[in-house]
């Protein structure tokens, strides 16, 4: 028996993910039209044999409560949340619940950041694992980055022939390998043994006086555990050549969105929208590439959608209106001839006619082979705003006819003429 | 003269064209500037017309370039009104009076006051007041003011009561007066007699000497003026001359559906579903509005195509230019001939050359080559 446990911190973190995270936590913001997280619970009820997801973090359970209930509805399988009393980090947080996951008996269990989106590959990993023997107690899923991009990472150092860690270094300063930790794993349960020694040897130090009020539940499973392991001969990677990135900034669920869209291409072929030509229907609007639009959202005839665009639920799409590139949330209004690109429209929000709602994609190089996104920090060096997507937190008002470009937008905020460049709080 | 019949009391005038309008391209790099179209008619048939319907006969062009595809076509207006042209052109610069000296046999033919006009104003044209106004104060020449909001930007011109000028002060820095020299004027021949055949500025070299002999003045003009010689202010002309046009003339602006304010929009133009046309646009023969297009202060030149859901504000569109799906153009844009403009792009105060195509977005204020 197999369980998952899906990463998704609380409400401190992904403040990059702002002002999107304001009013939904990030872990269940909508990217091709389901949480992000509901992706990974997708990846996982595909694994046979997998009887529980518990999803670890400290957000108030009240914020999950309805997420998990209808996830067990609609995927038949266990799954609980977990909320820490406060940030463990990754590791701290599997031991402080290690009775909860040991439950049951499973032999393994797999551990998913919950901020990582990708073509999980966890069938793969298993039966990779499995053939490593007793002595696997941890795969890591690992990707190729560039030398540049894998000092952001954790750098993995791999025998070519068994597969096995031989050095693990978190966020080096120089370059020691182009091979990345992605943040998902499958741990043998005796890992716990493992994460008991790191815990009773900070258990130690503590009465030792030697942590200087550090909280010593604390564990990260990439430098207090696996940089250990690493070398050991009990630590392996696994190495994907699927679609991967990390979902940090609202920049990125633009490329997270796409790329989400395009496996439905291969997979879940019922959640795009039919092109024209395919339905033969002319009260449907014109579908250009990979489009989802929530069967409860109210899209013109006259209007163009795509490539790659999702509309939430009871979203409401005026005539001839334009959408690229873009996520337009539930029960956003875009009225008559407006354009949105490369942006995200809030929930609720609304944008009068002939408005240009406009961003500039920072996708990863396409030209270079590996790259990953970039996450720019919000100001440049020289204190200028980076050009990045238009985010319309939730319930913004664009007045028609105006432009909107390369600026992010706070919550309820009335807009009366055009922004170019700015953050409007 | 040369046998020709002299009708009494049929008048000249004299209209300085000038050189290559520089300051109106890219439009100018197409069409000479007198046959740019404001508000669907060449610019210099605006003059032309005015001058006819007050009794001028015979309109002498001052230009400095020969330029064959506008003296024919031209030509062919003046036929169709029974005016002559006379194309003077200058070997050199000859600045604003130097023309006059060059054009002196015709413009002193007879005793009769002649009219003096720069090509770039647009008015309510007071070619009869000011003939009546020069032949009641009987002095040598009579200029037109028009009042400004900003004076300190002119050259303003002092005059008294009864319109006898007493001096021109060049940007003045305290406020004397709020009237400047509007470009138009009258003079008796004998005024030739101060202008030599070289480069010579009217207003800085001829017009002082006048006022100190009392023999300059100042008629007010009534109505709007513009000086319309550069995009911005071709617009701003354009606002001006429609919202006159419907006090004058209602009759000529269109009044169909998915039009707001003063629009002209020329027969052969189609209009989409829609739309939402104005205030303040002209849109010339030819020109194809697709649905869902909203125009704003714009001037559309003829054969130019905007296509469905664009948005245009403060632009001229140059001959036969396409503008794509889903456009917005603002801030003066002005797209030369035959220019396209792909969908979905964004374009703050371009200047684009004629025959470009434009494939990325323009942000801000850029002459794209």
């Amino acid at each position: 028996m197999l369980k998952a446990v899906i990463l998704i911190g609380g409400p401190l973190k992904g403040t990059r993910f702002r002002p999107l995270s304001l009013d939904l936590p990030k872990p269940l913001f909508p990217v091709a039209g389901l949480p992000m997280i509901q992706h990974h619970i997708e990846a996982c009820t595909n694994v046979p044999n997998l009887k529980e997801i518990l999803i670890l973090g400290y957000y108030p359970a009240s914020d999950l409560a309805q997420f998990v209930s209808e996830m067990i509805q609609e995927y038949k399988i266990n799954i609980r949340y977990l909320q820490e009393f406060t940030a463990l980090s990754t590791a701290g947080g599997i031991y402080h619940f290690r009775d909860q996951i040991r439950c049951g008996n499973p032999e393994a269990f797999f551990v998913m950041n919950g901020d990582v989106c990708a073509d999980f590959p966890l069938v793969e990993m298993l039966n990779f694992h499995h053939q490593k023997g007793d002595r696997a107690l941890v795969t890591i899923l690992s990707t190729e980055a560039t030398r540049q991009q894998s000092l952001h990472y954790g750098c993995i150092v791999l025998d070519k022939d068994t597969s096995e860690i031989k050095h693990y270094v978190e966020k080096p300063s120089t370059f020691v390998s182009t091979l990345i930790n992605s943040g998902v794993y499958l741990c043998s349960v005796e890992i716990f043994q493992t994460i008991a020694a790191v815990f009773n040897s900070r258990q130690q130090e503590y009465y030792d006086g030697g942590v200087n009020g550090r909280d010593t539940a604390v564990i990260h499973l990439e430098q207090d555990v696996l940089m250990p392991l690493a070398g050991t001969g009990r630590l392996f990677a696994l190495q994907t050549n699927n679609w991967w990135s990390q979902l940090k900034t609202a920049g990125s669920a633009i490329y997270a969105n796409r790329h989400y869209l395009e496996l439905y291409r291969r997979r879940h072929q019922n959640r795009l929208a039919l092109q024209v030509t395919e339905s033969g229907d002319r009260k449907q609007c014109t579908v250009i590439g990979d489009v989802h639009i929530h069967p409860t959202a109210n899209v013109h005839s006259s209007a163009v959608l795509g490539p790659n665009v999702s509309i939430g639920s009871g979203a409401v799409i005026g005539p001839g209106v334009r959408i690229r590139e873009s996520i337009v949330l539930s029960g956003a209004h875009i009225a008559d001839h407006s354009l949105v690109l490369h942006s995200i429209v809030g929930r609720g929000s609304k944008v009068g006619q002939w408005s240009r709602v406009e961003g500039t994609p920072c996708d990863p190089n396409p030209n270079k082979p590996f790259a990953k996104m970039e996450n720019p920090p919000l100001f440049n060096s020289d204190g200028r705003l980076n050009p990045s997507i238009t985010i319309l937190g939730c319930s913004v008002t664009v007045p028609s006819e105006v432009i909107l470009l390369n600026s992010i937008v706070l919550p309820y905020k009335e807009l009366t003429r055009s922004f170019k460049n700015e953050i409007i709080l | 003269m040369c046998g020709k019949d002299l009708k009494i009391g049929a008048m000249k005038a004299l209209i300085l064209v000038g050189g290559y309008g520089t300051r109106l391209r890219p439009l100018t790099l197409s069409r000479p500037k007198p046959l740019v179209e404001f508000a669907n008619k060449p610019m210099l048939l605006h003059q032309i017309e005015a001058l006819v319907e007050a009794g001028v006969s015979e309109i002498v062009l001052a230009v400095s370039y020969r330029a064959e595809q506008m003296e024919q076509e031209l030509s062919e207006e003046a036929k169709k009104l029974g005016v002559s042209l006379i194309f003077s052109h200058e070997t050199e610069p000859l600045g604003t009076a130097g023309p006059l000296a060059l054009a002196r046999d015709i413009l002193a033919a007879s005793d009769e006051p002649f009219f003096v006009l720069n090509s770039d104003i647009i008015c309510e044209f007071p070619f009869k007041e000011l003939a009546n106004f020069h032949r009641n104060h009987g002095k040598e020449g009579t200029i037109v003011v028009t009042k400004v909001e900003e004076p300190s930007k002119y050259g303003v011109v002092v005059y008294g009561d009864q319109g006898r000028i007493n001096s021109f002060i060049e940007k003045p820095q305290e406020f004397v007066s709020n009237k400047i020299n509007a470009g138009m004027y009258i003079f008796n021949p004998s005024v030739l007699k101060r202008i030599q055949l070289q480069p010579t500025s009217i207003e800085k070299e001829v017009f002082p000497g006048m006022a100190t002999e009392g023999q300059l003045y100042a008629m007010e003009l009534q109505g709007f003026w513009m000086d319309v010689g550069q995009p911005r202010d071709f617009l701003t002309g354009m606002c001006l001359y429609l919202s006159s046009l419907r006090q004058k003339s209602p009759g000529l602006l269109y009044s169909g559906s998915g039009v707001v304010g003063n629009v002209l929009i020329d027969p052969t133009a189609s209009i989409g579903q829609g739309c939402r046309i104005g205030p303040n646009v002209t849109i010339g023969p030819g020109v194809v509005i697709e649905n869902g297009v909203c125009v704003k202060r714009s001037t559309i030149l003829r054969g130019a195509t905007v296509k469905s859901h664009s948005w245009l504000d403060g632009c001229i569109v140059g001959w036969r230019s396409v503008v794509g799906q889903w456009v917005r153009m603002e801030n003066t844009t002005v797209l030369g001939e035959d220019v396209i403009v792909k969908d979905e792009l964004y374009v703050n105060g371009g200047q684009v050359l004629p025959h470009k195509s434009i494939g990325t977005s323009v942000p801000e204020p850029q002459i794209i080559m």
